[in-house]
């Protein structure tokens, strides 16, 4: 039960994109048409899912303040939170890389597919971010992480994609010159992010 | 002279290289500022816990800040106690912390005690207030408590931690020497919502609780209504408008800390 | 480590301040704004605009970040190899980011705890990756400094007309008690007495992307050039 609360909660409520604006770079560079969008944020899922349960294994057994006491009782007053930051972009970074080539060679089909997102990804805040919120929040066991992981990957496909479906209808309107391309985009996200906010303070 | 920079060595020598340099500078760095770390955090607590009693502007002590807490505190905190769930004294310590010593009362991080051990069985028994009485008895913590005196008069401080809409939220509560008048209050919060949620952090928020005393005889003992609830009771609190699950996060910490201090007030 | 000293050597050669170096730092402040034009790092440009002082801490921040980042990297560009060049460059960045969570942390405790995660998520800001990426990876360490200052302050001036804005029509004053300094009330009482009220959707976090939308809307409307098909 609480795995689909985190879901749910990651996916609508706490949205990467409308509540904490990550991953706006690819978010606006990508979403011009739903079939690259769809590709990207698949592409997101992907690696959130595997990035998130991973580092939440290194911060609990490597880098919290005691985390190391499970190698010998000595360690328990070891800190290293100091280096987080760069384990977790470390951990992203490599294993984007790491995927990109298994994909590469396993399910040719499916690298086609994201193959050209995934150097994307590892520069996308929302991968970081749901690794420091991971961080953050202290979640109780891996799965909770995945769980969180799933929802908010699945969020911001969820913008991605029906942002890009805006925009595909919205070359057809009579846009202010000026605001057309960025501008309105930036626009209907803040309006998608107030309908968003209907979600807010929803439990389960 | 040539380096092929894109050879196998070459890259491996350099990652080496690279993760030895930036290890050694990053813990240097972290082993040297470390001090100064742990004694902000002292300080921001000290600050708190004074700024529950309460120091108007004009008055002796003056508004309290950084600089002065460490002082403040030092002055006013008569004794640090800490209590096991049924109320009873785990320890008291009086005069200098020792910043290692865990325990301390004054050490105990009640914040990371309420996200590690507290948070799961509250959020598991939010409609069984039965249910969570018997699992909170359970969790293995202790509870600090600052007995202060200002003015010839005894304040008790208590730390209160809890959820708010996006993260955590926290607290200090005084309460007056007759264990049921709130004398001070003063919380602070993660990431709530600028403007709504946030404003439990302002004075015009906490200012609602002087003066305000605790429910006897009947649940709750202390309560958060929604803003502008008319014939406000004595042990209730307006919320804010528009910032109403921050505002019940802060009553439900309150109710649910001030009620296993209770139990060692009447054993006083 | 010789080439090192043989690219600031070169630097020497060209004047730090010649024309194609101020035009380094200028471009960036409007024609190649990084966030209205490049669309880069506007994840935390959004988040932490609600008060003008958090603005301020975070641009300077990421001034420093990007400064720092760009020289390193443009100094090590010719040692760096292809293949684990990103990593490279996100542990650069990494590095200089917990380098200023540290010190905010140690000497500006209440700044610190004000930008909370996004302090980290400097790490991910395009506009230092993208800046590595497209200019310090092929350039001299002198050059690279100034688009790094350049692209900063075009972070910075957004930044902070977005929170001008978002504080001002938000909470009715600017509050720069983080800084040492006083509040200051925008709106004289009388306003409220006749019964002007506070827009309380522009602390919101959608209204940094309208504000955001608003200042290209009038950035390209005076440039129509910028404009876009679609």
């Amino acid at each position: 039960m609480e795995y689909i609360n985190i879901l749910i909660k990651g996916i609508f409520i706490e949205n990467m994109i409308f509540a904490y604006f990550l991953g706006m770079c690819s978010y606006l560079a990508v979403s011009k048409t739903v079939k690259t969008a769809n590709g990207l944020g698949l592409a997101v899922i992907f690696v959130l899912c595997i990035t998130i349960p991973l580092n939440y294994l290194l911060e609990n057994y490597v880098l919290k303040e005691g985390a190391l006491s499970w190698l010998s009782p000595d360690y328990a007053s070891i800190d290293l939170s100091f280096l987080s930051f760069i384990m977790f972009i470390g951990v992203i970074a490599s294993i984007v890389q790491l995927v990109e080539m298994v994909v590469e060679r396993f399910a040719p089909a499916l690298y086609g597919a994201l193959g050209i997102f995934l150097p994307l990804i590892a520069v996308n805040c929302s991968i970081l971010g749901g690794a420091l919120f991971m961080q953050q929040r202290q979640y109780n066991d891996a799965l909770e992480a995945t769980s969180f992981a799933l929802g908010s990957g699945i969020g911001w496909w969820l913008a991605i994609v029906a942002i890009a479906a805006i925009r595909e209808k919205i070359r057809y309107s009579n846009v202010p010159a000026p605001l057309r391309g960025l501008g309105i985009t930036f626009i209907i996200t803040g309006l998608m992010g107030i309908a968003f906010m209907s979600f807010m303070g929803i439990d389960f | 002279m040539a380096i092929d920079k894109n050879s196998n060595v070459f890259t491996f020598a350099f990652a080496g290289i690279m993760v030895t340099v930036v290890g050694a500078i990053l813990a240097f760095l972290f082993i040297s500022l470390k001090p100064l770390q742990v004694a902000n955090d002292e300080d921001k607590k000290k600050m708190d816990i004074m700024g529950a009693i309460g120091f108007e502007s004009g008055t002796e002590a003056g508004q309290v800040n950084r600089g002065n807490s460490g002082e403040l505190f030092d002055k006013y905190v008569v004794e640090r106690v800490s209590i096991d769930y049924n109320g009873n004294v785990v320890k008291t310590a009086t005069g200098t912390i020792v910043s290692g010593d865990k325990t301390d009362p004054f050490n105990i991080d009640v914040q990371k005690e309420y996200r590690s051990k507290i948070k799961k069985v509250v959020k598991k028994n939010k409609r069984d207030p039965e249910n969570l009485a018997v699992e909170m008895a359970a969790v293995e913590t202790a509870y600090p408590l600052y007995v202060c005196e200002k003015d010839g008069q005894k304040l008790y401080v208590i730390p209160v931690s809890g959820t708010g809409l996006w993260g955590p939220i926290w607290g200090y509560v005084a309460l007056k020497d007759d264990f049921r008048t709130i004398s001070g209050a003063k919380f602070d919060h993660e990431g709530e919502t600028p403007g709504l949620g946030a404003e439990i952090k302002e004075s015009v928020f906490q200012d609602k609780f002087v003066g305000k005393t605790l429910n006897t005889g009947s649940e709750p003992l202390f309560e958060i209504v929604k803003g502008g609830t008319p014939n406000v009771k004595d042990y209730q609190v307006d919320g804010i408008t528009g910032g109403t699950i921050t505002s019940k996060g802060v009553g439900e910490m309150v109710d649910r800390t001030l009620k296993i201090y209770e139990r060692y007030f009447k054993t006083l | 480590m010789s080439t090192e000293t043989q690219a600031l050597q070169e630097v020497k050669k060209e004047s730090l301040f010649s024309k194609k170096n101020k035009k380094l730092v200028t471009d960036p402040l409007s024609d190649n704004n990084p966030i209205t034009i490049q669309v880069l790092g506007i994840c935390s440009a959004l988040a932490i605009t609600v008060q003008i002082q958090q603005a301020l801490m975070m641009s300077l921040s990421v001034i420093f970040v990007l400064i720092g980042a760009n020289v390193i990297v443009s100094m090590m560009r010719k040692i760096i190899p292809d293949r684990i060049r990103i990593i490279v460059q996100l542990i650069v960045v990494a590095s200089l980011v917990i380098i200023v969570n540290e010190f905010l942390k140690a000497y500006a405790p209440d700044i610190s705890e004000r930008l909370s995660v996004f302090v980290g998520l400097i790490i991910t800001n395009c506009i230092i990756m993208g800046r590595l990426e497209a200019f310090a990876l092929g350039n001299k360490p002198g050059p690279a400094m100034m688009d790094a200052i350049g692209n900063g302050m075009g972070y910075a001036w957004i930044l902070l007309v977005v929170a001008v804005v978002r504080e001002i029509f938000g909470s009715g004053y600017i509050n720069l008690e983080g800084l040492g300094l006083t509040k200051i009330q925008i709106f004289p009482q009388a306003f409220y007495e006749m019964g002007y009220m506070n827009n309380n959707l522009m602390i919101l976090p959608p209204m940094a992307l309208v504000v955001v939308g608003i200042i290209i809307w009038i950035q390209r409307s005076r440039n129509k050039a910028l404009i876009e098909d679609h």
